[in-house]
């Protein structure tokens, strides 16, 4: 009995561990790639070390590529701003409709919830046409405004203020304070471990996104760096090194984030994973 | 009921319409507001020259996916696709996600590496697939060096699509994995002591109990998985420069709905009426699982 469990083990073990260089292996390719020469990377060669390890891709992209530089700001920028608006203003729209009473609250809470079905498909031609009308094509608030509220996370911080301890709010409007000054001082700082969940998941879909600048953003110097890295694709064919150099510092950001919130980043997932 | 609002009722309204106005504000203008004129379009001609102008043409955009050989192809592709990644990627996530679960050591580190697909944007993913898929690369030399065939994964029309699958496989399972993994604690230590019991041994009990008990979670995986294959553009876009080639064999619906919208001119009307068909089958779709795992689990 024993025995057959030892055996069992090590079959979970070769399973975790074949699956593990399974993931890492693009990764590492990718990251060896972009410390190699030229030579080495036409050669077609299978080294994982380059043989001679430079860091001229790297200077090349952020010296030479005027651009890239610039979209990497580009992206920074939006995705910043998205994200700090989307805290503010869905943390709001939640706490609205899990605590206040107003009329229209019910219809309104069943359109946000449709909403998260529509696919984006559907608005994103007239959304174009939208914003060319405002002549917001080619801008930041044309990347901005559309998405700076999400229904998925107007949702899940409803749901969180639902379940908020309602003693807390009771207390501070015994001491004075006003609905929104409730709001802004004692509930939203205490709201902070639905706040990283969603900081991560918002950020990381407007740093990651591909079609919405495709569409709106025809301007090199306005860029997002997934459209700079595409653009790049056809300048520099077979110029892999300094694709995958270009790829690893796009990656490195949002590895960084996830390393200092994993913890949060599990539990939105199980929230989406449970609604 | 009818009554009269007392002042602190009126205050409490005012706060929330305030608290809401960034949301109604975006609302209306990018998401309700474009539905109706999405609706507008699918019967209009559009044309963008200078002004925009719009010409009713009644039924013509639907009547016009039917003999639209493009269309079909990019269906077919995308029905294709769909029947092939989502059952695999669900698969794969909850067989990693019970290996994990399994109360090995070093749970924590194979956690997060096989998040890192999760975390990297799909162009960046993309490019990396297309430098190993490289007919010289790093997959060729590996099939290679175990005895099996080479391909032309990016060039030829037989292999492009499948080389796409094969990345998004990879790279959605562990999204999910997370998901089932959430739910794996919920599963009761004693249905699986009843099990052992019984005499079942591990396998026995992963199919006998964990994965009836994952059903409803199961089934939210599927819809998921539905709904984000359904709408692949991404990975298409990239590979094939926006043509959805080689021999239109990586043309997606949606990538197709993007090249009538945005390249071609004229047609734009077309491709609101192609967004609202592609809706419709991801509705129908997603209702059809949901029939279907209603039934199975009255067995």
């Amino acid at each position: 009995m024993k025995k057959k469990a030892g055996i069992g083990k090590v079959f979970l073990y070769v399973i975790l561990v074949v699956y593990a260089v399974i993931t890492l292996i693009p990764f590492l390719w990718a990251l060896s790639s972009s410390f190699k020469t030229l030579e080495e990377i036409v050669s077609g060669t299978i080294h994982f070390i380059p043989k001679h390890f430079t860091l001229d891709n790297y200077k090349q992209i952020f010296i030479e590529q005027k651009m890239f530089p610039r979209w990497l700001f580009n992206s920074v920028i939006i995705a910043v701003t998205v994200t700090l608006l989307n805290l503010l203003f869905n943390s709001m729209a939640g706490y609205a409709l899990a605590r206040l009473q107003f009329p229209g609250k019910k219809p309104l809470f069943i359109i946000i919830l449709a909403v998260l079905m529509i696919p984006v498909q559907v608005t994103m031609i007239p959304n174009y046409l939208i914003l060319k009308q405002l002549g917001w094509l080619n801008s930041y608030q044309g990347m901005i405004v559309p998405t700076m509220i999400n229904a998925t996370f107007i949702f899940m911080m409803r749901q969180f203020f639902i379940n908020f301890p309602k003693e807390l709010e009771e207390a501070a409007a015994l001491d004075g304070l006003s609905r929104l000054g409730i709001f802004f001082r004692i509930v939203l700082p205490l709201a902070r471990p639905a706040l990283a969940a969603q900081a991560i998941f918002v950020f990381m879909g407007s740093w990651n996104d591909f079609m919405r600048p495709l569409i709106i953003l025809s301007d090199p110097q306005l860029f997002t760096l997934p459209l700079g890295l595409n653009s790049f694709k056809g300048q520099y064919i077979s110029y892999w090194n300094y694709i995958m150099a270009a790829s690893m510092v796009f990656t490195l950001p949002v590895l960084v984030i996830y390393a200092f919130f994993n913890r949060y980043f599990i539990k939105g997932i199980s929230f989406t994973g449970s609604k | 009921m009818k009554r009269a609002f007392s002042k602190k009722e009126w205050r409490e309204a005012g706060a929330g319409y305030l608290l809401l106005s960034p949301t109604l504000f975006v609302l209306l203008l990018f998401i309700i507001g474009p539905i109706v004129f999405a609706i507008f379009l699918a019967f209009h001609k559009v044309q963008l020259l200078g002004t925009t102008t719009f010409q009713f043409v009644g039924i013509d955009n639907f009547q016009r996916m039917l003999e639209d050989t493009r269309a079909k192809i990019a269906l077919w592709n995308t029905v294709k696709y769909v029947i092939i990644v989502v059952p695999c990627q669900t698969m794969l996530a909850l067989v990693l996600a019970a290996t994990l679960n399994a109360g090995l050591k070093g749970q924590k580190f194979f956690r997060i590496v096989y998040f890192l697909p999760t975390l990297t944007s799909s162009t960046v993913l993309t490019l990396i697939f297309m430098w190993m898929y490289n007919q010289n690369g790093l997959i060729n030399h590996f099939l290679k060096a175990i005895g099996l065939p080479t391909y032309n994964w990016l060039g030829d029309p037989d292999i492009a699509l499948n080389a796409i699958m094969v990345m998004n496989i990879w790279s959605t399972a562990p999204f999910f994995m997370v998901i089932y993994l959430a739910a794996l604690q919920e599963v009761p230590d004693s249905l699986y002591e009843a099990a052992e019991l019984d005499g079942a041994n591990a396998l026995q009990k992963f199919w006998y109990v964990t994965v009836p008990y994952l059903r409803p979670v199961t089934s939210f995986v599927v819809i998921m998985g539905l709904i984000g294959t359904f709408q692949l553009f991404d990975q298409s876009y990239i590979f094939s420069s926006g043509s959805g080639g080689p021999n239109n064999s990586t043309l997606t619906v949606v990538l197709l709905i993007y090249q009538y919208a945005f390249k071609t001119l004229g047609t734009m009307g077309y491709a609101a009426a192609l967004a609202f068909a592609l809706a419709i089958i991801i509705l129908v779709a997603t209702l059809l699982q949901r029939k279907f795992s209603k039934e199975e689990s009255l067995y």
